[in-house]
């Protein structure tokens, strides 16, 4: 992607809040979503060309398949093309990216992407199964790893290498949990202290419970247009890459290369540095994930992205306000609706509709999606002018 | 036997704990395996491939060396 063709504007966002929901099942939950963003775009559904959807493991949650046309066909927009991505954690992230490029690429003028994941009708023990599908399964995952202790071999390396600590990664619990206290779709509007976080029972060592994101039910859904609507955020740029699916095969596992490509990709085409994003929603599925995010979009030098979280830097009245939303660590990680879900939160922001939340600084905003222990990511950087 | 470093490790506090590791091995490459036996490995340990009886077929176990 060198050039856009032309520009795409998000004309409407909807999700429904994050959680736990006994009576909702996965269509449900997404035809909320769709119908919300079809009331904030002030369109039918008669106006939607293509359908994408994001999700993980529905098949595996609810024992549904073919996603796409099951909730678009209750949606009203049956017989337009619609398709699922998976791509793990990141799948509406990537559903997203598509359907960027589609439309700003003149095939279409009006698309919907949607997010959705449906988890906790499933006991933990599966849910841990079924996320781990998301690792090797021939090496890394038979050998008993389950994604918190890949992300906390991550994290044992980046203490190793750049001195970051246990408080550092639980400041970064204790700022989301701080945030989605504030937010009145979060899962968990906990607020939590250090020493709470620190004393949690440990996951996967130095992982500790706060340090670890949430499993939910949710969806969110956004709808991309080629025509720009007054006060409609623009898509100022977005990349997605790849990278080894196993943490072992991997040159090196406390940077994640996809997302320093996909950021490369995003701030090239939006023409911006680092510097110059006012406010982020980075993939905290655990709170070294953000750390990292941190430093490979570049917001902080390598290796120091525990010591601005734990100065405040990355408090809503730091120098870049992280997951303002509360993240996934307390919004809560439906996987399949998080990189959706994300753009939501930029557009609440852009708009100056946060609420408590609101930013002083709301004009720029990135979004950062993961998939597994990084092997694929979405960078997306959105704006209002 | 294949002989190595500990590259990182954690404990998993699922049931039973256990440690699982990435080693860099001697002969180059990394690979994800189990700690042998109780001792606590940590990243720069040199370690050394070993039988496991009980362990999970095609998976190694390491010990300190």
């Amino acid at each position: 992607m060198k050039r856009l063709l032309r520009p795409v504007a998000i004309a409407g966002a909807g999700k429904t809040p994050f959680g736990t929901f006994p009576d909702r099942d996965l269509r449900s939950l997404a035809v909320a979503a769709g119908h919300k963003a079809f009331a904030d775009a002030s369109l039918e559904p008669d106006a939607i060309e293509a359908f994408y959807l994001g999700n993980f493991a529905g098949p595996q949650f609810t024992s549904q398949n073919h996603l796409a046309p099951y909730i678009s066909e209750e949606l009203g927009m049956a017989g337009i093309p619609s398709t699922r991505f998976e791509a793990a954690c990141a799948s509406s992230g990537a559903a997203f990216y598509q359907a960027f490029l589609n439309v700003a690429s003149g095939i279409y003028d009006t698309v919907m992407v949607l997010g959705v994941e449906k988890m906790t009708s499933q006991p933990t023990a599966r849910v841990t199964e079924i996320l781990a599908g998301a690792g090797d399964s021939t090496t890394e995952v038979r050998a008993g790893s389950t994604f918190p202790s890949l992300f906390a071999m991550i994290a044992r390396r980046h203490m190793h290498d750049f001195g970051t600590t246990r408080e550092h990664l639980a400041a970064v619990a204790v700022k989301n949990h701080a945030n989605g206290a504030l937010n009145p779709d979060a899962q968990m509007r906990k607020v939590i202290t250090l020493e709470q976080a620190l004393n949690a029972r440990p996951i996967a060592e130095p992982l500790h419970l706060y340090d670890c994101s949430l499993i939910s039910d949710g969806a969110a859904a956004v709808i991309l247009s080629a025509r720009k609507t007054a006060n409609a955020p623009t898509i100022l740029g977005a990349g997605q890459a790849s990278d080894f699916v196993a943490l072992d095969r991997k040159p090196e596992i406390t940077t994640f290369p996809a997302l320093r490509a996909a950021a490369q990709a995003a701030y090239a085409m939006a023409g911006l540095a680092p510097s110059q994003i006012e406010f982020a929603e980075l993939h905290d599925c655990f709170t070294i994930a953000e750390i990292v995010a941190m430093e490979d979009l570049g917001f902080v030098e390598r290796g120091r992205g525990g010591f601005l979280s734990f100065e405040g830097g990355t408090a809503r009245d730091g120098r870049i306000p992280i997951n303002s939303s509360g993240g996934l660590k307390s919004k809560g990680h439906p996987v399949g609706a998080t990189g959706v879900g994300q753009i939501c939160d930029l557009v609440q922001q852009l708009r100056g509709q946060a609420g408590a939340r609101q930013l002083k600084r709301h004009s720029i905003g990135l979004a950062q999606n993961l998939g597994g222990s990084g092997a694929t990511c979405v960078v997306t950087i959105l704006g209002l002018n | 036997m294949r002989t190595g470093a500990v590259y990182t490790e954690t404990i998993v506090h699922m049931g039973e704990p256990y440690q699982i590791l990435i080693v860099s091995l001697d002969e180059g490459g990394r690979v994800t395996g189990r700690a042998s036996g109780d001792t606590r490995l940590v990243i720069d340990d040199k370690v050394i491939e070993t039988d496991s009886e009980n362990g999970i077929p095609g998976i190694p176990y390491f010990r300190k060396l």
